[in-house]
């Protein structure tokens, strides 16, 4: 494949880190995420304004609601990657797996009348067995055609859904999670911030699994299908078992994703059935940077934080006094995003978290000569 | 070694590198300015790769001189406008399209006539059969189409990459005297694993081995050693068993020799 | 009685309306094995560019007659245009990274949609027509809106074009021959790209055709149209076999009359299903149907 879906790049790094550094730094250095992830903890009680970035307080609802949806969607975008960028998969039926979590939990607890907890489980046992039987049946394709089939699958429960067959899906309008059969803790804006950490667990859940998959002697026939199929053909492998497994576990951490945004935004809409959803998906992990360790998170994050800010800063002062020729296109997050993602495809490849490295690149060239 | 002018064409250290892997390491061979010239070697040694390199079919570096033109840095189609006649390994010929639109895809608008008098000369079938689509002819019929395409522009080389692999002895010797006739104007690299077509038309030889140039002469010459024609080409020892290469000159007859390819032959 | 051929006319006309999306994206996918997920954007550009002209923004162009099919040919050729500054500026510099050019589609395909709900809004905005086009037409008992009628005619005489130009011209020849080895093409001394221009240019032309008509059908535009056209688009290719064109026709045509009776008969909606899970059922079959020829 080419160098825009290189899954090496944030490992490789630090494996070569130069062999002058002590041992312990190196073992310590390991463990660098862990203050990000404290700092993620504490958001909640900090009242620090970031301004631009955020209207008002961090921690205020509002913020917390923002952050937790992009912390859903990087480790949604996280889980995607274990597809396209470790594995090789281009799969336009994504959103079908977060979508069976949301609407089978939100359906379990309104018609049968089961609590969130075992809802919950049945949805995302629903998540495992739909990713496995459409995953099966999808990956006797190959190429092109298993993108087209599982777009298909896809948008068959996109219209589905949209129908509404017996008003278990309420079509259109999408149904509220019944607040009754949710925990407490995690109902209504005073609890904003336990959904929060919940969007945060699931985060660390999801980058851990990814993480220990990704390093798995699967993980690594996953590269070697990536790199070139038939050479692990040759090895004596069959690659049919191996995608599989990547297909579920992604279908799998899908579907929790779709139960945390049904406690987060309280209810199952359609639009998280659609292709644009899934392409959004594929927008946020090329964005970032596809098959790395952090660049499908960032690309997440960044995707939801724009999707939801630059709508309202357009309305700002700063974007209202542009001509028409720049304020047109600055209202429309979509084509910021648009445009942004084909930029990144030709002059970024390998995504956003290719940045800092190209910029050190660029600067050591400009130092030398 | 050669006593010819200047060769037509130059390669030097060209090298192939596809995905991970490096398939050429480094290959120069010339193509005389006159008579055919073979590329020679085992299987997997590089050939058809040098050939697809020099053409610009897969990326490549080095340096391929075309009457000391540089043109590794052209597209294919701009290097081929330059006078070549490519038949590739396998044929290339548009099964769906009829033999005449197979034809009319070689004409080069704007580079003079198209020379259907000569094709047509040295291939009659190919008139009567001009509105057959071309993938329900036989396998020597296409490779009748492929090597008209490279005679229909009046080039200055032809490459021919295996024209007789899997056709059936009788065809093999009309394509050997066909691209006998060929070199006879133009100059001809030709890749064949065919020893015997390889003594009745060439002059010189280039052979490959781990895509590298490992040995560059006469033809007649490495054919006649058997001990370096095993070594380099991994051919039984011809000279002792009594299927032996026949004289330079005489008919091809591929079933003969053991370098033949053990595909079915076709007519 | 009446029914069934309004059923029948109406899938037609959706069927025609599939075709002047489906018989670009095929050719596309065919010669150069991209697949456009822009292409739907091209055909809401289409669609656009004849509403803007109609309303009464160029001269010589509106809402009647001549005046609507100077509109008509207005967005036909913006479409054009934009479809071949998106093969040179976007698909070209990614050429031989398959990968990257679909994604490139991808994000054109958001953008564009994006784009023009910032300029027009994202409501549906109604499309002016000639008033001779909003009637129907008494055929066999059934009354059938002229813009079904004129939705097949446009189909039509496309489909004809386009085998003209495959067969007879020595630019349809290389198109022919590009989708079967385009490697070989360019080993002939034929500069394969400009063929990569041209069905650009040729599907770009279709498509916002079908965007132009297409409005009548609607009665109205909106940013998303083509795009929500576009799967169904996908399932035709499919069907039909990527870069057939005669497939694209009979393809279009079944897709388009399955729905109509499906959604008429059973529940509405089932149609729109029957033939995404065709499209699945189709592949797994014959997963072949994605190597198709130019017919």
């Amino acid at each position: 494949m080419t160098t825009a879906t290189r899954p090496r790049g944030e490992t490789r790094a630090a494996d070569q880190s130069p062999a002058t550094r002590s041992e312990r730094f190196r073992r310590a250095a390991r463990w660098w995420p862990a203050l990000p992830l404290v700092a993620l903890f504490l958001v909640p009680y900090s009242a620090l304004p970031l301004p631009g970035l955020l209207d008002g307080p961090i921690g205020s609802p509002g913020n917390l609601q923002l952050l937790s949806l992009c912390l859903v969607f990087g480790a949604l975008a996280t889980g995607y990657d274990l597809l396209l960028g470790r594995t090789g998969l281009l799969s336009f039926g994504h959103a079908l797996y977060f979508a069976a979590g949301a609407y089978v939990t939100n359906t379990i607890m309104l018609e049968a009348g089961l609590p969130f907890a075992v809802s919950a489980l049945l949805g995302l046992l629903a998540g495992v067995a739909l990713s496995a039987l459409l995953g099966a049946v999808s990956l006797r394709v190959t190429g092109i055609g298993f993108s087209m089939v599982t777009l298909a699958f896809a948008q068959a429960a996109s219209i589905l859904v949209q129908r509404d067959p017996g008003g278990v899906t309420g079509g259109e309008e999408g149904r509220a999670a019944p607040a009754d059969k949710l925990p407490a803790a995690l109902v209504g804006i005073e609890n904003t911030a336990n959904l929060y950490w919940v969007a945060l667990a699931y985060l660390v859940v999801v980058l851990l699994i990814v993480r220990w998959a990704v390093r798995s002697p699967t993980g690594r026939v996953w590269e070697g299908i990536k790199e070139n199929e038939r050479r692990v053909e040759v090895l004596g492998l069959r690659p049919y078992g191996f995608k599989l497994t990547a297909f579920v576990l992604a279908g799998t951490l899908a579907a929790l994703g779709g139960i945390v945004h049904l406690l987060l935004t309280g209810g199952a809409t359609p639009q998280t059935t659609t292709s644009d959803f899934t392409l959004s998906l594929l927008v946020m992990v090329v964005l970032g940077g596809s098959g790395t360790r952090w660049g499908p998170l960032a690309g997440g994050i960044l995707y939801t934080w724009a999707d939801h800010r630059l709508g309202d800063l357009s309305g700002s002062g700063a974007v209202t006094g542009l001509p028409a020729v720049l304020r047109v296109p600055l209202s429309q997050p979509l084509f910021l995003l648009g445009a942004l993602f084909v930029a990144v495809i030709y002059l970024l490849p390998g995504g956003l978290v290719r940045l800092p490295a190209r910029l050190r690149a660029a600067r050591a060239v400009v130092v030398e000569s | 070694m050669s006593t010819s002018p200047a060769p037509l064409l130059t390669v030097r250290d060209l090298r192939v590198v596809i995905g991970d892997s490096h398939i050429l390491h480094g290959v120069d061979l010339d193509v005389a300015a006159r008579g055919t010239t073979a590329l020679l070697g085992r299987n997997g040694a590089g050939k058809t790769t040098t050939v697809r390199g020099i053409l610009g079919l897969v990326p490549r570096t080095g340096s391929v001189l075309l009457s000391g033109e540089e043109t590794v840095r052209l597209a294919t189609h701009s290097l081929v406008r330059r006078g070549i006649g490519y038949a590739p390994e396998d044929r290339g010929v548009f099964a769906t399209l009829t033999v005449a639109e197979n034809l009319r895809l070689a004409e080069r608008p704007g580079a003079g006539q198209p020379a259907y008098d000569l094709v047509h000369g040295l291939f009659p079938e190919l008139r009567q059969r001009a509105r057959q689509a071309a993938g329900t002819l036989s396998g020597g019929q296409q490779q009748m189409v492929a090597i008209a395409r490279t005679l229909l522009n009046g080039n200055r080389l032809i490459i021919a990459d295996e024209p007789t692999k899997g056709l059936a002895p009788k065809v093999v010797t009309e394509v050997a005297q066909v691209l006998e006739r060929a070199a006879e104007a133009v100059p001809v690299l030709l890749v064949e694993q065919n020893l015997a077509v390889v003594r009745r038309l060439a002059r010189h030889c280039v052979v490959l081995a781990d895509g590298r140039t490992a040995h560059r002469g006469p033809a007649a010459e490495l054919l006649a050693d058997a001990g370096a024609a095993h070594r380099l080409l991994g051919v039984g020892r011809a000279g002792h068993d009594g299927a032996g290469p026949s004289p330079a000159g005489a008919s091809a007859r591929p079933a003969a020799h053991p370098a033949t390819r053990t595909e079915e032959a076709e007519v | 009685m009446s029914t069934v051929v309004l059923l029948t006319l109406t899938g037609l006309g959706l069927g025609a309306l599939y075709f002047l999306v489906a018989s670009g994206l095929s050719l596309i996918f065919g010669l150069m094995d991209v697949l456009n997920f822009a292409h739907g954007a091209l055909m809401s550009i289409g669609a656009y560019g004849t509403w803007w002209a109609a309303s009464g923004h160029l001269p010589g162009a509106g809402p009647g007659g001549a005046a609507f099919a100077l509109a008509v040919v207005f967005g036909t050729a913006v479409g054009t245009v934009a479809a071949v500054l998106l093969e040179l500026a976007v698909i070209r510099p990614l050429y031989a990274r398959p990968r990257e050019q679909i994604l490139a589609t991808v994000g054109v395909g958001l953008a564009v949609p994006a784009l023009l709900s910032a300029i027009w809004g994202a409501d549906a905005r109604p499309f002016p027509g000639p008033a001779a086009l909003s009637g129907t037409a008494g055929l066999l008992g059934a009354e059938v809106p002229f813009n079904r009628l004129v939705l097949i005619a446009a189909a039509l005489v496309v489909l004809a074009a386009l085998r003209l130009f495959l067969s007879r011209t020595r630019h349809g020849l290389v198109v022919r021959a590009g989708v079967e080895d385009r490697a070989m093409v360019t080993a002939l001394g034929i500069d394969v790209r400009k063929a990569f221009t041209l069905v650009f240019a040729i599907g770009g032309a279709a498509a916002a055709l079908g965007g132009a008509i297409g409005g009548l059908y609607f009665g109205s535009v909106d940013p998303e149209q083509g795009t929500s056209l576009l799967i169904f688009a996908f399932v035709v290719v499919v069907m039909g076999g990527m870069g057939s064109l005669a497939g694209a026709a009979l393809a279009s045509v079944a897709v388009g009359l399955v729905q109509q009776f499906a959604n008429y008969y059973t529940t509405a909606g089932l149609g729109d299903l029957a033939v995404v899970v065709l499209l699945a059922a189709l592949l797994l079959v014959r997963p072949r149907g994605l190597t198709g020829r130019l017919a």
